[in-house]
């Protein structure tokens, strides 16, 4: 009797085991790939509004010179926050949310090889940004010191909040290296039979590069961030002259974890384009072997690179030499990934659905970004252009127009295979093209001021700038309020209105995940797939 | 009843061993580079000390050995003295620069006074630019070896005595010497207390 009644709870189990559980638990208890890519991707979504937010009060404050609306000190917090939110709360779990999403369903596996931990590295991750927040609201105001946090801005001429900051880096930290290793095991030992290296999507084999430059290098900064910690408060001298420390020190730690993050950064957006392209050109991805070999090198060579960030710091001529001719090595393997996708569409029979035009937009304007940090590896001219609005062209062109643009492109290509229905296109080609031209307007006028001399960080400005500066700031506010379009069409698509869509959703795609029917069933590839 | 609920849960989402091994050899990646990041810091000191890179001079003073002077090259050195944020002592060198040869012994006097009502320990950090320059700049006495205890309006005339090593090279023939004068009474109180006796 008690067997049959057994045999009756396993099968209920079973049921269960299927069938998500409704309401908030679903969310807090999961360890189903498929809702923690969600949860990564609308926490990524939430903090690029919050971090967002800080930039349109970084743009009205600069909307004139002299200072209209924010005392010196909180304008430092804004920079410094939207720095940290846009970097380690919106591009890294974005791209953390399409490796869940993406990985198990690209390579047949039927899960993240340790659901339970990838249940951890996303839940922690919003307590880090909680206490980060809170810490604006502290006597003395956050963090104020640039997301960079240099000593002795950091150790030296700090607030308490300074503590606060160093415990949320540490646990974004570590929800970073817990995905990470999350991604490398999964690709390592589930991939379906006949899943050979070479035959995995180039998303993946990006990722698992990201991965493995994430372990790599974020105990680096938990370490930084540490010294920072015990030289404010515990008295150690790591980064204090007076002490026999060495405050440039702080600069090489820090670079050298910064400079393979620029790459984290960037690395997973080149596997994003390397599937979209053949998608809308109908071509097969042209160099496959030379994109994936691109992309190590890539990865290797941001080990040795880390002191082009540091030129004006009185370095040896020797020094700055091997600095700036390894930097500009880098353009050569990024060189063959633009050409590759310019030869994959070439002679394609091309269609330009929102993907694809998000997707062509990265590669122009990626390239400019490309083209402005070569400016920069030159040293000589690196003293001119060090610490101005140059710089900050030149990284947003390639975290904004390229990072977060690939990510745009990338919700786009996948949503139709998650929602099973196709999304608003009129409203998604408003987005993209209210983004497009803001995102120049925003940022393209920010070389000229650059080149002429306007330093970065500061609230206030010479009248010269003040034109510029006010093409800038209102390109800042159309690009914020484009992103609104890019809300509803994410709300309209989460509530599942649209028309339906086919397993392949897009007449080119090919893949293990639109082998699968639309939209993505709960479970996928519980018995793997055969590889052709 | 509830553990033979609870069991094919779990055995079934139990990973297969494999990921277990494969976990903790990424673990100890992240525990090593987490210590090399601590490493960095010995490790500049070295690659400092051997090439000069941060135009540190030598904590320790140097022995001095009667040896040939070179007059046929004379160096030009600058002394510059500042004090950081927070550090109240006056602190001027006797001259702000010299000419000397190679191998030739020199003294140079710093003076300092503590204005402030009282007592402040001071450490001076040197810092020779170009780097180079200060593997071939031996002090046999420096006041920046130790920290210094100045009371209340007090002030002192510290010598530093020092030679050019023959051995620089030729393109050096002009170099700097700053010291920066920090205030480390905070974590130096006791040798206050102790001297104030």
């Amino acid at each position: 009797m008690s067997t049959v009644t057994d045999t009756i709870h396993h099968e209920n189990d079973l049921h269960e085991h299927h069938a998500p559980p409704s309401g908030i638990k679903r969310w807090l208890y999961t360890t189903n790939h498929k809702d923690i890519g969600t949860l990564y991707l609308w926490f990524a979504f939430i903090m690029f509004l919050t971090g967002g937010a800080m930039a349109m009060v970084i743009r009205a404050e600069l909307f004139q010179p002299g200072l209209q609306i924010v005392e010196p000190n909180f304008f430092n917090q804004m920079t410094t926050v939207h720095g940290l939110i846009m970097v380690f709360g919106a591009v890294m779990p974005a791209f953390t949310g399409l490796a869940n999403w993406l990985v198990p369903m690209m390579i047949g596996a039927p899960d993240m090889a340790l659901p339970r931990m990838n249940n951890w590295s996303f839940w922690i991750l919003p307590f880090a940004f909680l206490i980060l927040l809170s810490s604006l609201f502290m006597e003395g105001g956050g963090p104020a010191f640039g997301w960079t946090f240099y000593a002795p801005l950091s150790t030296t001429y700090s607030g308490d909040s300074t503590a606060l900051f160093v415990f949320s880096v540490h646990i974004m930290g570590i929800s970073s290296i817990m995905g990470a290793i999350n991604v490398i095991v999964t690709i390592f030992n589930m991939r379906a039979p006949g899943m050979t290296w070479m035959k995995m999507p180039l998303f993946v084999w990006t990722w698992l590069i990201t991965a493995f430059l994430l372990i790599a290098v974020m105990p680096v900064l938990a370490g930084a961030v540490t010294m920072v910690l015990t030289d404010k408060f515990f008295g150690t001298s790591f980064f204090d002259a007076a002490g026999g420390g060495d405050p440039v020190m702080f600069q090489h730690i820090f670079w050298f974890f910064g400079h393979p993050e620029v790459y984290i950064m960037i690395l997973p957006a080149f596997g994003i384009i390397s599937q979209i392209v053949p998608t809308f050109a109908r071509k097969r991805l042209f160099g496959y072997a030379s994109m994936v070999y691109a992309t190590a090198s890539i990865a290797l060579l941001s080990f040795i690179v880390w002191a082009h960030h540091m030129f004006t710091t009185g370095m040896p001529v020797f020094a700055e030499m091997f600095f700036m001719l390894a930097t500009m090595l880098i353009s050569v393997p990024t060189g063959v990934k633009v050409f590759n996708w310019v030869a994959t569409m070439w002679r394609g029979s091309m269609s330009f659905e929102v993907p694809m035009l998000f997707a062509l937009a990265f590669i122009v304007l990626f390239t400019i970004g490309g083209l402005s940090g070569l400016m920069l590896a030159i040293t000589p001219v690196d003293f001119q252009y060090h610490d101005t609005y140059f710089v900050v062209a030149h990284f947003h062109y390639v975290l904004v127009t390229g990072a977060i643009f690939s990510i745009m492109a990338a919700v786009y290509y996948w949503l139709p295979k998650w929602t099973g229905k196709m999304f608003d296109i009129t409203l998604a080609k408003w987005h993209f093209w209210c983004s497009l031209i803001s995102v120049n307007v925003l940022f393209f006028p920010m070389h000229f001021v650059g080149l002429a001399g306007m330093p970065r960080r500061i609230p206030d400005y010479a009248l010269q700038f003040a034109d510029f500066n006010k093409w800038i700031s209102l390109g800042g506010f159309a690009f914020g309020l484009s992103q609104f379009i890019f809300l509803a069409l994410l709300i309209k698509a989460c509530r599942k209105q649209g028309d339906p869509v086919s397993d392949q959703v897009w007449e080119g795609a090919e893949g293990l995940e639109w082998e699968i029917p639309s939209p993505a069933p709960y479970h996928t590839f519980e018995t793997p797939p055969v590889i052709k | 009843m509830t553990d033979n609920r609870q069991e094919p849960n779990t055995t079934g989402s139990e990973k297969p061993s494999g990921h277990g091994k494969m976990v903790i050899k990424l673990l100890a990646i992240v525990l090593g580079m987490f210590g090399f990041g601590f490493a960095l810091v010995p490790l500049y000191d070295v690659f400092c000390d051997l090439t000069g890179l941060n135009g540190k001079t030598a904590n320790s003073a140097a022995v001095y050995e009667v040896m040939e002077i070179d007059e046929s090259r004379t160096i030009t050195i600058d002394f510059i003295t500042r004090t950081n944020t927070g550090m109240a002592w006056q602190f001027e060198a006797e001259k702000r620069q010299v000419r000397v040869h190679p191998g030739q012994m020199n003294e140079i006097n710093f003076t300092v006074k503590n204005p402030t009502a009282h007592p402040v320990v001071g450490q001076a950090v040197p810092s020779v630019s170009p780097g180079t320059a200060a593997l071939f700049l031996n002090k046999t006495e420096c006041f920046c070896f130790e920290q210094q205890v100045l009371q209340a309006g007090e002030s002192a005339v510290m010598p530093m005595r020092f030679y050019v090593d023959p051995q620089l090279p030729e393109d050096i023939t002009y170099f700097a010497l700053q010291y920066t004068l920090y205030d480390v009474t905070a974590t130096a109180g006791d040798i206050v207390m102790n001297s104030s006796e």
